[in-house]
């Protein structure tokens, strides 16, 4: 069973998506371990502009928590995960300026 | 005594303006760059601006820099972490016979977790035929990493040949540039590689800064783990001057070395020339596709260790061999690999120069060297009937 199953069977409130979303910038830490998952949406999310969406790629459990979290704390919508075979895609909307 | 360094495929001298521009960063900017106050911001403003530097030198971007401590290290995380990044892919890699040892027992370390490695062999010369690669090439092959130039003969392989094929079959490239960097023009984007190793001390920075290249969007697992430096890629608190002397080497290394090589490739050619003269000496490698800076030679019934000692004591400075194999009286495997037999492998010797390297230094390493062979054959258990004996066919000659 994945983390992400875990997750789900243990009704965490973590959004799961059937299908990816189309994102206007895509990032990939792949390999990458904590705190760059965060450090690099930190950085990808300035790039972008209000309204649009940003993928980050990430092999790292962690990151089913952190994300979600770090939106909570900054603001920005946090859409969802897809998930696929050994990574997961997440899916952040920004929403104000950071 | 003169003192006449010929070693500078082993190392080099510091730069003046290295130095004065590493200085600082031992004691006024001694922050951690992660620090978030002053010195800190200093010492990683001097780390980026290092890295634009280096990057530049070999034309790429500054993000796609990795600095690491040793041309070894970047080397070893090359292939582990191409290796561990895409093991889901496929198991099996491709090196020359004539990589560098942190390359090869990288290779052989790999070998015993399970992947598949192919060892190429090389001509008399020394190169690696990109044919041969084609050919090595499956559907498991998720790496191939061939050495740029040869330290210990001075063979420049068909990197940009190599890299057609690996790029028309899909698989990533590394190449070893720690002696090619600093000494010929590399420029990534022409060789087209996905990673390539170079170290500070060979374009007279300091030891204990070198870099990994790998392209934007290469997918490489960290050796070390556990801080946020490097973008993640390798964990440690950054050698700060060290990392600022190989901005300020590559800097003036990109400036200077059209210069380095009109000066010191006749100096190199009067070597080979004067060399060749001397009965029973040939000439290894390549004899154009060299490094400019670079002469290699067996000497027939000589060991090596001999002439290097004879020669140190007349204040000539030079290589037998690698610096590990000389080291652990092997033979190297580069020779045997080129064809020289065993016996003969033993009378290697590397003549490498550098930008101090004077006209006055090689007229007197061309007297003083057929000088030393004389004595040496004259004391050598062999110094009957070599004169009637014929030179190996195997080994290329000029």
């Amino acid at each position: 069973m994945s983390l992400a199953e875990a997750h789900q069977l243990d009704n965490s409130g973590i959004k799961f998506l059937n299908e990816p979303i189309k994102a206007d910038s895509e990032t990939d830490v792949i390999y990458m371990m904590c705190p760059m998952h965060l450090l690099t949406l930190d950085d990808k999310v300035k790039e972008i502009e209000k309204g649009q969406v940003l993928s980050i790629l990430t092999d790292y459990d962690g990151a089913l928590e952190d994300i979600p979290e770090w939106c909570n704390k900054t603001g920005n919508e946090f859409l969802g995960i897809y998930e696929d075979t050994d990574h997961y895609k997440f899916f952040i909307k920004k929403v104000k300026e950071s | 005594m003169k003192k006449i360094y010929l070693d500078h495929v082993a190392t080099n001298p510091l730069h003046p303006e290295v130095l004065d521009a590493m200085m600082p960063y031992f004691r006024e900017n001694y922050g951690n760059p992660l620090s978030l106050y002053g010195p800190g911001f200093k010492a990683r403003e001097a780390i980026e601006s290092a890295r634009e530097s280096t990057a530049s030198l070999i034309n790429a971007k500054a993000k796609e820099i990795i600095f690491t401590a040793s041309g070894a290290e970047s080397n070893n995380f090359a292939l582990k972490g191409i290796a561990y990044a895409l093991q889901g892919k496929g198991k099996h890699i491709i090196v020359s016979k004539i990589e560098h040892h942190s390359v090869l027992n990288s290779a052989r370390f790999l070998e015993k977790q399970g992947f598949v490695v192919t060892y190429l062999p090389v001509d008399n010369h020394g190169l690696v035929d990109p044919e041969a690669v084609r050919k090595a090439i499956n559907k498991e092959t998720i790496l191939i990493s061939i050495i740029h130039a040869s330290p210990e003969i001075g063979t420049i392989q068909p990197i940009a040949e190599i890299s057609k094929i690996a790029k028309e079959k899909g698989v990533l490239l590394h190449t070893d540039s720690v002696s090619s960097v600093g000494n010929i023009p590399v420029d990534v984007q022409e060789l087209n590689v996905d990673l390539m190793t170079f170290a500070a001390h060979q374009f007279y920075g300091p030891k204990g800064a070198a870099a990994l290249y790998v392209k934007e969007g290469t997918r490489i697992v960290p050796l070390i783990y556990g801080g946020i430096q490097e973008g993640g890629r390798r964990a440690g608190t950054e050698n700060v001057p060290a990392i600022v002397g190989m901005g300020k080497a590559a800097e003036i290394t990109k400036r200077d070395l059209q210069k380095r090589i009109d000066h010191i490739r006749p100096l190199r050619d009067s070597i080979i020339s004067s060399t060749l003269k001397i009965d029973k000496v040939i000439l290894t490698g390549h004899p154009e596709q060299r490094l400019p800076g670079h002469a290699s030679f067996v000497v027939e019934y000589i060991e090596g260790e001999a002439m290097l000692l004879m020669l140190a004591a007349k204040g000539i400075y030079l290589a037998s061999g690698s610096a590990c194999s000389s080291k652990a009286l092997k033979s190297s495997p580069v020779l045997i690999s080129i064809g020289v037999p065993v016996h003969l492998a033993q009378g290697s010797v590397v003549f490498t120069l550098g930008e101090e390297t004077t006209t006055e230094d090689i007229t007197y390493f061309n007297e003083t060297f057929p000088q030393v062979i004389s004595r040496l054959r004259e004391i050598s258990p062999y110094s009957k009937g070599w004169e009637e004996t014929e030179a190996p066919t195997c080994i290329a000659k000029k």
